[in-house]
């Protein structure tokens, strides 16, 4: 054997979609909810996994077996009344929005990508644009039904094994298999959204924009580059769903496919800086205010897949944060410098207010206050450090980190951001576990 | 009256419902708003795919299971679809196994049952279809074969002769028929992501059956006679058919 160095790692089969770290494991692609147990029980660890969106390792097992979901992905009724929709779990949303845009139909909380399955949807208790008027995607989920490796299976809902569906909502997939789900769609009547974009210069300008605001959707993309007079700029981006009666036609399918794997070197702090200012003064205005296709306003990266190819086969870093409305001012200024003066940040940055609509998942991420997210490049000792010391200031300032986005959290972060981690850990299935699971409770170590 | 050359089928009966090749291709047409009546060998399966299917828009589904190995009872299961239907526009049939070639090659009885499944008992099923048919001057027979039917290999001969088989017979069929306004379809899939490939070294050759099913559906739509899925492998097996059997016969396909 030879230094691990010089050995040339095989690609997994399965990436998340930081694609680090790399982890090999089985694939069991799943196609009936009676597929899971297995007929023949692994002899290792089992997780599933949906179309791998999640960025770190929440969806990873190294020498595990990953259940890959996507195979069901069955429609088993819908109320067109009440746009109730029973579905299997790997059904994509993608898939949701091809059906009910044309019934008029909408989903209730839209991540910045179609491309995620209704379980990893749960699983991760996702959030939107509108997060601080519907909350997260757990609170229109009406019931699910859990399948746990013993074979059992059981109903979850509000009412129905309540302690189970708050664990499994937000529960990163280790509760057991989410095999089919209820989840309540919203009427739309045209499939545009009514759109106001409005430039900021600093985060003061952003918290007043985010005050001032009353639309349903809010986000900004903030520039994480710039420094000096051009710190913390941004636009600010509402949208509304149109009450307009207009087209409700199904989305064409992105076409585009980022082809290659570029070099390390094309990311730098010239080019970053260069996309950053030429994405500011894309929008020549102060404001632009039009309707746009919910395709542009929500899933902008969607029309080219694979994109992440963009940070090279070493991936990306992703850090997703929130703090509390009291440190919130303060925090960000602190975060938003340390990323600055890195010269590490990307260009996909975006930045919202999370309003007071509690979750209903255990583990659940959103709280109220300033959440941050944004990618880096992977550059092992500088990249890593950074994100370290984004981890420290959330703590410090009384907030916490995603999962979802995380490779990098410490045990003792994870325990501190979710100290009811223990009593969660009563729900875990005894055959189930995650790379990010096996790291934060310290079974695994960081890697570097 | 639609335009015969372009619509879909209203009434469809399909065999083998539950592949994931067909439920695929069915989903296109519930948007469509047709009827079915499906057969399967796993009633939970079926139940599963006809929820799917009327909500995506299918008028009415009938689930019917059996196992289409048993040749004896399918005069009385078609009859039944017919009526049930109240007469049928199109038959898919869509039922098949990969089988397991090595086994095969060292024991007869497991080559058998390959045949059986894949082609006699197709063959079963295309001869009352085709009197049906050929009886009401109408419909179309649609049959998932495969690209592993245009040459014999090494590694797939057996599940190969199944699918060649039912490709000389199905041209056979379509002969006789075709002048009494029948259509038969065969399709001819390369490699598909479905369970039955799930062994398989999955490679970018592997298409996703939904896509597979927009290729086929047109196929449907547009009366074809033999049709590749994706089309690029129309194109691979000219070149696999024609390169010299001297050459083929030292290659590891």
């Amino acid at each position: 054997m030879g230094n691990p160095g010089s050995k040339t790692e095989p690609t997994p089969q399965f990436e998340s979609w930081g694609r680090y770290p790399k982890f090999q494991s089985d694939l069991v692609p799943l196609h009936w909810t009676a597929d899971f147990p297995l007929p023949h029980a692994p002899s290792t660890k089992q997780l599933p996994v949906g179309l791998g969106r999640s960025y770190g390792d929440v969806c990873l097992l190294e020498n595990g077996t990953l259940l890959q979901t996507a195979g069901m992905d069955r429609l088993l009724h819908f109320d067109s009344a009440t746009g109730m929709l029973r579905c299997e779990a790997g059904v994509t949303l993608q898939q949701i929005l091809d059906f009910a845009v044309p019934r008029g139909y909408f989903l209730p909380v839209t991540p910045g990508t179609k491309y995620v399955t209704v379980g990893g949807a749960i699983a991760n208790d996702i959030h939107g644009k509108n997060h601080h008027v519907a909350g997260t995607f757990g609170r229109h989920v009406l019931r699910f039904e859990v399948v746990r490796s013993d074979g059992n299976r059981f109903v979850c809902s509000p009412v129905e094994n309540p302690e189970w569906f708050a664990a499994t909502i937000g529960g990163m997939g280790l509760t057991g298999l989410i095999t089919w789900a209820e989840i309540h769609l919203r009427p739309i009547v045209s499939r545009k959204i009514e759109y106001r974009g409005e430039k900021f210069h600093g985060i003061d300008e952003f918290f007043a924009l985010s005050q001032a605001a009353t639309s349903e959707y809010t986000v900004a993309w903030i520039d994480c580059v710039s420094t000096g007079r051009n710190f913390a700029r941004g636009i600010f981006m509402q949208g509304d769903h149109s009450e307009t009666p207009g087209p409700l036609t199904r989305s064409k399918e992105a076409k585009l496919t980022f082809p290659i794997n570029l070099p390390e070197i094309a990311l730098n702090r010239f080019s970053m800086a260069a996309f950053n200012s030429l994405y500011f003064h894309k929008q020549l205005g102060k404001q632009k205010v039009g309707p746009v296709d919910y395709e542009q306003f929500f899933y902008p990266l969607d029309a080219v897949l694979h994109w992440n190819r963009i940070y090279g086969k070493q991936g990306l870093l992703q850090f997703q944060n929130v703090l509390p409305d009291e440190n919130g001012r303060e925090g960000m200024i602190e975060i938003l410098k340390a990323i600055t003066k890195s010269g590490l940040a990307s260009f996909l940055a975006v930045i919202k207010f999370f309003g007071d609509v509690p979750s209903v998942g255990m583990m659940s991420f959103p709280k109220p206050g300033p959440m941050l997210a944004l990618d880096f490049p992977i550059r092992r000792d500088v990249s890593f450090a950074l994100v370290d010391r984004l981890a420290s200031i959330t703590l410090e300032h009384g907030g916490r980190m995603y999962s979802a986005k995380d490779a990098r959290m410490t045990p003792q972060q994870f325990q501190a951001f979710y100290p009811q981690w223990q009593e969660f850990a009563r729900y875990i299935d005894p055959g189930f576990d995650s790379g990010f699971w096996q790291r934060v409770t310290g079974r695994r170590p960081l890697l570097g | 009256m639609a335009d015969p050359v372009a619509s879909a089928p209203k009434r469809v009966l399909a065999l083998g419902a539950t592949s994931a090749i067909a439920e695929a291709t069915l989903r296109l047409l519930a948007e469509q708003h047709a009827t079915f009546f499906l057969v399967g060998r796993n009633a939970q399966k079926l139940a599963a795919v006809r929820d799917d299917l009327l909500t995506r828009g299918a008028t009415a589904v009938t689930n019917f299971v059996a196992d289409l190995d048993d040749t004896a009872a399918h005069p009385a299961m078609l009859s039944h679809a017919a009526t049930a239907l109240g007469g049928i526009d199109l038959a898919f049939l869509a039922h098949g196994v990969l089988g397991d070639q090595p086994a095969a090659e060292k024991n007869y009885a497991v080559a058998e049952a390959i045949l059986h499944t894949n082609f006699l008992s197709a063959v079963s099923l295309v001869t009352w279809l085709a009197n049906y048919f050929e009886a009401e001057h109408r419909g179309a027979i649609a049959v998932i074969s495969s690209v592993a039917g245009d040459r014999g290999r090494k590694s797939n001969y057996v599940y190969g002769a199944s699918k060649g088989g039912l490709n000389i017979f199905l041209d056979g069929v379509r002969n006789r028929i075709d002048r009494a306004g029948v259509n038969v379809l065969t399709i001819k899939p390369g490699f598909v992501a479905t369970p039955m490939t799930v062994r398989l070294p999955q490679g970018p050759l592997f298409a996703q059956p939904a896509r597979v099913a927009r290729y086929i559906l047109r196929a449907i739509e547009k009366r074809k006679d033999v049709v590749y899925v994706p089309p690029f492998w129309g194109l691979i097996m000219l070149i696999v058919r024609s390169i010299p059997r001297r050459i083929f016969k030292k290659m590891n396909m």
